[in-house]
């Protein structure tokens, strides 16, 4: 099977500056004309039949792939198996809920809020649980995905089981309004915040937390022998995974003016995890890929509405037997911050 | 917070936290036995218990044509159709592990690739069938009919030893037993413990890989089945998505015993059930999920290989 992801790269290698400047903003002006794409018959096939096109662009696809991207900071980069990362989502998304009703901040401000708590959380998980190795640290975070939701759908002053709803929208912000009736607003502040999150890991992939991170995916020991701070590290992916997850839940929550605990199960955690291992862990445009498909796909064949669930099981099931690593796997062995095109593929490990 | 009911309903507690304990076993050896083999948590494992449930249910309906309203047996009819429904049901569900390792984790294994690929594909199995019996089911409960009358068989300490409840305990130690017995006795147990030690080492001692962990899936199948069987004739009611809590509590009662290990799952489980029965009775039902996890995290950061758990010595992820 041919290799897409290194055909990509050695075109982009290839490339001088200008070049790959121009691509990305042709990249990115396309991805920011998406909500568009229902209007024209040519790209008609992509409207969603039973919600609307624009908000499945935001809830689930902008979401999806912003979560997929923080969930791979901690699962592709430093291989710790997260089960619970919708915690996050619920923190921030219950952090814009609380302060969006009892205090007057505007959603841009309630933002950073909201990524801080759900770091606070992650670093409070983290100090004692990432101590621990590969499934039980995989049980613990799925057992505080599920701490969260039901200490939500118990306490009263969270709103139990109805959850807080009439969250305050974000304000008019450079012309754009947001509301139920402008979607796309919240689709291109998505992207801008998805744009963000590629920088933010593309420059640590090739600085020293990503070293540390790869380090410790490949051999813990070999990296705590080569003394690398494994736990700094460790809690460091944490928590950046668990402020963007944080960041998602904050928008969500101003999205839909609206949360309840039933938005925040097990399933959401798995369905993330599924985006970064269908698209192929650890490389940024397989998770952005396994984000789109795995968050359109149950839209799309809504007309199967009864069957999207199975189909969605059978292309998981499918996918990962054809193509174990993700349809765009990462580089089987990465020259961190080293230009060198001559080492050999699939020559080790 | 309510701690007088320790006192005035102890031993009512501790009969309900034993059966429910005791399904937990059953249901983790399940988990525990593949992970053992593999160290791959069998994510379809709460689904293979799921259509163990409605093993029951067909086979009773469908099979034996027994309706809701049909009368209850009695004497050896009653006992022979309770060990044929109980022997179809461990078929189905060992029968669904079979199919879950051939598609999930076969052609994967023999690959070589990561273990989240596994995982993720079966997660996807375990989606497959669940979403599969909601279609059929039309996301309703079925119930089954009650052949068992469940009279009281004597009283003690004033709580009635009911007749469901003593043959879960009764049945559930005697399948423990004999998987234990199996795995630590016979040639196939083990090649499994085999496996479970060293893989390649097992593969150089000549030891048929596919088989061995086929083998281990139709045990952890056929045990699970068992479990589905004891969790109808008790609750008599089942649904599409019965297995997810249940098989929530059942991983972390294999962990909470230290995973791989089938006594570990043994007394996790009962730990978890009698636990969770107290806690509930004390904080109240709703908190029964937190204070099971925090116990579990607590467990986990002071012996991190689970309560009565062998050392699990490597990181594997």
């Amino acid at each position: 099977m041919i290799n897409i992801r290194d055909k990509g790269a050695a075109i982009w290698e290839n490339w001088g500056r200008p070049q790959r400047v121009a691509f990305a903003v042709i990249l990115i002006a396309v991805v920011g004309l998406l909500p568009f794409g229902g209007n024209f018959s040519f790209t008609s096939f992509l409207n969603t039949p039973v919600s609307s096109y624009q908000a499945v662009l935001v809830y689930p696809v902008g979401m999806f792939v912003l979560m997929a991207l923080g969930l791979n900071i901690v699962v592709g980069k430093s291989g710790l198996l997260d089960l619970g990362y919708v915690a996050f989502f619920a923190i921030g998304g219950y952090t814009a809920g609380l302060l969006g009703e009892y205090t007057s901040l505007n959603t841009w401000e309630i933002l950073p809020i909201g990524m801080a708590a759900a770091m606070v959380a992650g670093v409070a998980l983290g100090l004692p649980t990432l101590r621990l190795r590969g499934d039980y640290l995989a049980i613990v975070t799925l057992g505080f995905g599920e701490i969260v939701r039901i200490v939500a759908l118990n306490t009263q002053s969270l709103g139990a089981s109805t959850g807080i709803a009439a969250i305050p929208t974000p304000p008019k912000t450079f012309g754009l309004i947001f509301d139920i009736e402008h979607s796309n607003s919240y689709f291109w502040v998505v992207l801008i915040m998805i744009l963000l999150v590629i920088w933010m890991v593309r420059r640590f992939t090739v600085r020293r937390p990503g070293r540390a991170w790869e380090a410790i995916r490949q051999d813990e020991d070999v990296a705590i022998l080569m003394g690398v701070p494994i736990l700094k590290y460790k809690i460091w992916s944490f928590s950046i995974g668990a402020a963007i997850g944080g960041a998602a839940g904050v928008i969500f929550a101003s999205k839909t003016q609206y949360v309840a605990p039933n938005e925040f199960t097990f399933n959401v955690s798995v369905l993330i995890l599924a985006c970064v291992v269908f698209g192929g862990m650890g490389n940024i445009w397989g998770v952005i890929l396994g984000g789109v498909i795995l968050a359109y796909l149950p839209e799309r064949i809504r007309f199967i509405s009864n069957a999207r669930q199975l189909v969605f099981g059978l292309t998981l099931v499918v996918i990962m037997n054809l193509r174990p690593d993700g349809i765009l796997p990462r580089k089987k062995r990465e020259k961190l911050g080293v230009k060198n095109k001559s080492v050999k593929e699939g020559s080790d490990v | 917070m309510n701690f007088s009911v320790v006192t005035s309903q102890f031993w009512q507690l501790l009969l309900n936290g034993l059966a429910v304990g005791l399904i937990y076993v059953l249901i983790s050896l399940g988990y525990t036995m593949v992970y053992g083999v593999l160290r791959l948590i069998n994510f379809a494992n709460s689904e293979i218990f799921m259509i163990g449930t409605f093993g029951t249910v067909v086979v009773t309906q469908q099979v034996l044509h027994y309706t809701s309203g049909h009368e209850a047996l009695h004497g050896l009819h009653l006992v022979l159709v309770l060990l044929l429904i109980l022997v179809v049901s461990m078929i189905f569900s060992a029968v669904t592990a079979l199919f879950v390792e051939l598609v999930a984790y076969r052609r994967l294994r023999a690959k070589g690739t990561n273990r989240l690929a596994s995982l993720i594909s079966a997660i996807g199995t375990s989606i497959v069938l669940s979403e599969g019996i909601r279609i059929v089911t039309k996301s309703a409960p079925v119930p089954t009919p009650r052949l068992l009358t469940k009279f009281n068989i004597a009283t003690f300490h004033g709580v009635a030893l009911r007749v469901d409840t003593v043959m879960v305990i009764v049945g559930a130690l005697v399948l423990y037993v004999a998987v234990d017995r199996f795995v630590s006795k016979t040639l196939l147990g083990k090649a499994i413990r085999a496996v479970s030690m060293s893989e390649d080492t097992s593969k150089l001692m000549g030891i048929n890989l596919n088989r061995v962990i086929s083998a281990t899936f139709l045990i952890g199948g056929l045990v699970t089945g068992a479990a589905a069987f004891f969790y109808m004739q008790v609750y008599e009611t089942t649904v599409f998505n019965v297995g997810f809590n249940l098989g929530l509590a059942a991983f972390t009662a294999a962990v909470l015993g230290g995973i791989g290990n089938i006594r570990g799952a043994f007394y996790g489980g009962l730990t978890l059930g009698l636990f969770e029965e107290f806690a509930s009775a004390v904080i109240g039902g709703q908190w029964k999920s937190v204070t099971v996890f925090t116990v579990l995290v607590l467990v986990l950061l002071l012996r991190p290989n689970g309560l009565f758990g062998e050392a699990i010595t490597q990181s594997r992820v």
